[in-house]
């Protein structure tokens, strides 16, 4: 049974306290019980407490499935990218350093790559992904885009990201405010001459301000 | 291989169609529905189907030996004179039916045998060889006993069918195949 196209997974690293919730319940799903799909970054260690959970982005066009050379990798109808296929998966890593999101993780003991699959087993049915289902501040989200839209009013959500010349699209939304122009996330511009740490606080802060402030001003 | 639906092919890198990809994004698809994927179970069934069709197939055949008629006594037929063969001589005859080679030899003064010609290994014709009191098969070097059709040396594990015979007004009448035991 495929994943309702009603239900979507919303981002919300804003959101995010960093409290390893969904980095344990992943672990504890029964289909690879002790290795959790995600992963939770530090964006700053030295200067923020910004975390962010990676998970898998489901992309339209997966890079990681692009690359494999044993076809392990494929995308279900709904548009679900599944982990790899135990008897074809050849352990080359290419996934592992081909996925723009370094999502893809390989089990050196299995000899397997395991990735997020958006917890096929579950969401399938209608149930939350487990990181979605225990997250306490709902960074990550799992539902219609009118709760998300009714819970975070001042968000919306994006899906495009930006590498460089190529804009890659995914099953999996990213909110951003709703104050930011760009219609989708340049995560390579972002890396370069952008900056990180305080500076990035006070920079966004003060845009997030004064836009709020003129949002005011007019209502 | 399955039809290949261009509707629900993921788009490519490059945003080209799909009938404009390399051949190669044909045989490694993303999408599961264009995979030609057989998990280890429906391989698994695949042999046990096969295996029991073959095993139903041994049924039928175990079947059909047990109901089927026999055919009645076989024929008696006229193979020689008692003194056209001299001690040490054979003659190939037809018995039961044309076709089905097999050698008469005379192996003493009032003593005659015959075997189905074809030897019980891969069925080429065996040559009486009196003097050393065996058949011998020259294909794969297989001998038999002359007295008693017994296998003696080579592949051949079977012994060669007997063909019974009787004597009557100085004939030599063949009246039956006893199908050799190992």
């Amino acid at each position: 049974m495929p994943v309702s196209e009603l239900l979507e997974f919303f981002v919300d690293p804003a959101r995010c306290i960093g409290c390893n919730a969904c980095v344990q319940a992943c672990s504890e799903c029964d289909t690879h019980k002790g290795h959790s799909m995600i992963q939770l970054d530090m964006i700053d260690q030295a200067h923020s407490t910004q975390t962010v959970p990676v998970i898998c982005m489901h992309c339209d066009s997966p890079t990681c499935a692009e690359v494999c050379p044993a076809d392990a990798i494929k995308k279900t109808a709904d548009g679900v990218v599944q982990s790899a296929r135990k008897p074809r998966c050849i352990a080359c890593n290419n996934c592992v350093l081909a996925c723009p999101f370094g999502v893809p993780k390989m089990n050196t003991e299995t000899h397997l790559m395991m990735k997020c699959d958006m917890c096929y087993d579950r969401s399938s049915v209608g149930k939350k992904p487990m990181c979605a289902s225990v997250c306490p501040s709902q960074a990550l989200f799992f539902g219609t885009r009118e709760e998300i839209a009714r819970l975070r009013p001042r968000s919306r959500a994006v899906n495009a990201f930006q590498f460089g010349n190529q804009t890659i699209t995914t099953k999996v939304n990213m909110m951003v405010p709703n104050y930011a122009a760009a219609d989708c996330i340049d995560v390579t511009g972002s890396m370069h001459g952008t900056v990180i740490g305080n500076q990035i606080d006070a920079s966004v802060l003060y845009q997030g301000i004064e836009t709020g402030e003129s949002h005011h001003a007019s209502t | 291989m399955r039809p290949h639906d261009e509707e629900n092919v993921s788009a490519a890198p490059d945003g080209a169609p799909p009938g404009e990809q390399p051949h190669w994004r044909r045989q490694f698809p993303i999408d599961v529905a264009e995979d030609e994927y057989r998990s280890r179970r429906d391989f698994t069934k695949l042999l046990g189907l096969t295996s029991l069709a073959f095993v139903s197939g041994q049924g039928f055949i175990i079947a059909q030996s047990i109901t089927k008629k026999s055919e009645g006594p076989l024929p008696e037929i006229d193979v020689a004179a008692l003194d056209e063969l001299e001690v040490g001589m054979a003659k190939v005859f037809q018995y039961p039916h044309e076709g089905n080679a097999c050698v008469l030899v005379r192996i003493s003064e009032d003593n005659f045998v015959a075997y189905g010609q074809k030897c019980t290994h891969l069925s080429c014709p065996v040559i009486p060889k009196p003097r050393d009191g065996k058949f011998y098969c020259p294909c794969h070097n297989g001998s038999f006993d002359l007295h008693t059709g017994r296998p003696l040396a080579g592949p051949p594990r079977r012994a060669l069918p007997k063909v019974t015979l009787k004597m009557a007004n100085g004939r030599i009448i063949a009246t039956g195949l006893e199908h050799g035991v190992v």
